[in-house]
């Protein structure tokens, strides 16, 4: 084993694995964080803690991960590229390694002009890829990206991220090799609505031998209503969602919208089961964690492996 | 060619409100070529701030000159005899050329009439766009002749990132994907094998991170 993450052991024993998200508070309020946090306890096998995400301050990844670790949780540290130089970068993951987080999401970020502060400077001193190698140089070479040795290696289960639906389609499956090649152990993708796009693009990276060479879990959002099933459709950069999937879920009178939005995902879920290729799912239920359990328990889910 | 834009005349007056005698001086290279600072430029500016004292009913005196170029030590000795006569330089020439001006006469104000915004060439007629961020290292051999770190709203190296959409980035309609342009090229160039290559962490020191930068060629001493 690499390192000591539940997402690494239940990847190895070959089990689907199932991995939640939760975003850190917009405070210094670490009661929401219990709060949401209690809904994913033995409910999934990682939880990713998102990083300032949409370019918006929140309670640092690290601090919220490791108070999910303390409830038992495996926190899936995530960090972007836009906020850190690689000092800042290797000092945390050496921080993070040393408390207990065993498993890391590397990211470019989206850009400051989304965020509450788009005055801020944009680091992007590394990309996304290279931070990911860096990762794997500082476990595995046990050296820094400078070059200098560590004395004791942080033992980290790193991932990164992959859109397949960005463009240009044809760069989509070369850049998951990449992403490969520089040490990705697996790939949590964005959110799939469209799978039979998502079913081409997993065959072209079986082809590419590269789903033996890193796991791919596929990222799922349940639709809460029409309404955000048409925002994800047509506000979203890199988002692919068909209109059969925005009418299933607007043609239904406002009280059962979220209702068909979970039936809708468990039969996604149920689709992903059977694709090659596709080692897992990574929920994203935003702001709706406390929908969680009954999500996996309704997809067939439960129990999660005991680590 | 660097360019730049006329700040609001509204701050240029501000600016200028202590004086009563200044030089509007521009500069005939780069800003006269986007149009910024050149000598049609200069005489625009000096008639609007000839009428905008007037209206503020404190007329002030303002001559034109425009220099061959600003940022050049030799075409900046020109002012030594005559300088003096006024209370202020205003420079239109980018932010070299009115450095250029402060070392070289330390006791006269120099106050800028342009923001110096970016390293870039013309796109149509009244367009340029940002082509170089002068980072000191080129890689366009890698890429296609379209530069990521000047072109990449993320300068990722490694790209594109997951918002490219439609050959655009994720921040605006109006911004190219520069990953896009540059796989375009590559396929173009029939050197997409390129691509597979990773690329590795950029060493910023020869950008502005290393500090302020100069060139000394010792074969050119005098």
């Amino acid at each position: 084993m690499k390192s000591d993450s539940n997402l690494e052991k239940v990847l190895a024993g070959g089990h689907f694995a199932v991995t939640g998200e939760l975003g850190p508070p917009r405070g210094a309020n670490l009661e929401a964080v219990k709060e949401k946090a209690a809904h994913l306890v033995n409910m999934v096998d990682a939880v990713n803690v998102t990083d300032n995400q949409t370019a918006v301050v929140r309670m640092a990844s690290w601090a919220v991960s490791l108070t999910i670790k303390e409830m038992g949780l495996e926190p899936n540290y995530q960090m972007v590229c836009r906020d850190r130089n690689r000092l800042a970068m290797q000092s945390d993951i050496l921080g993070a390694a040393a408390l207990g987080i065993n498993t890391m999401l590397c990211l470019s970020g989206d850009h400051p002009s989304f965020g509450d502060h788009p005055q801020a400077a944009n680091v992007h001193d590394i990309d996304s890829i290279q931070q990911l190698a860096m990762i794997k140089g500082m476990r595995d070479d046990g050296r820094f990206l400078g070059g200098d040795e560590i004395d004791t290696p942080p033992r980290m289960f790193v991932g990164a991220a992959a859109n397949p639906f960005g463009d240009p389609f044809e760069l989509r499956v070369l850049r998951l090799g990449k992403k490969v090649a520089a040490g990705a152990d697996f790939i949590q993708t964005q959110c799939i609505y469209n799978l039979e796009r998502f079913a081409e693009y997993m065959r072209q990276a079986h082809d590419m031998g590269l789903t033996e060479k890193t796991k791919v879990l596929a990222g799922v959002t349940p639709l809460k209503s029409g309404g955000m099933a048409k925002y994800m459709a047509k506000r979203v950069p890199g988002m692919d969602v068909p209109d059969d999937v925005v009418k299933r879920i607007a043609s239904q009178p406002k009280e059962k919208q979220a209702e068909e939005g979970i039936k809708l995902l468990c039969e996604q879920i149920e689709q992903l089961k059977e694709m090659p290729g596709v080692a897992g799912i990574h929920l994203m239920a935003i702001e709706w964690e406390h929908k969680v359990p009954e999500i996996v328990e309704r997809a067939g889910l439960l129990p999660r492996p005991k680590a | 060619m660097i360019t730049a834009t006329r700040k609001p005349m509204e701050e240029i007056l501000k600016s200028v409100e202590p004086f009563s005698k200044i030089l509007l001086l521009g500069c005939n290279e780069c800003v006269t070529v986007c149009h910024a600072g050149g000598r049609k430029e200069v005489a625009l500016l000096g008639a609007a701030l000839r009428l905008g004292r007037l209206q503020k009913g404190l007329p002030m005196e303002v001559e034109e000159l425009t220099l061959e170029r600003q940022c050049d030590p030799e075409y900046v000795e020109e002012l030594s005899r005559t300088i003096d006569q006024y209370d202020a330089v205003c420079s239109m020439a980018c932010g070299c050329g009115v450095q250029t001006i402060a070392e070289r006469y330390p006791s006269m104000p120099v106050m800028p009439m342009v923001n110096t915004a970016f390293m870039g060439a013309s796109e149509s007629h009244g367009v340029w766009a940002e082509r170089c961020a002068g980072c000191g290292d080129c890689v366009l051999g890698y890429t296609g002749g379209i530069c990521p770190v000047a072109r990449c709203s993320k300068r990722i190296f490694n790209g594109p990132c997951g918002g490219s959409t439609k050959g655009k980035c994720e921040i605006s309609n109006d911004v190219d994907c520069a990953w896009q342009l540059i796989w375009d090229r590559l396929k173009e160039l029939g050197q997409t094998e390129l691509y597979s290559k990773l690329m590795e962490p950029k060493d910023w020191r020869t950008a502005r991170d290393g500090g302020p930068r100069r060139i000394v060629r010792e074969d050119m001493a005098l």
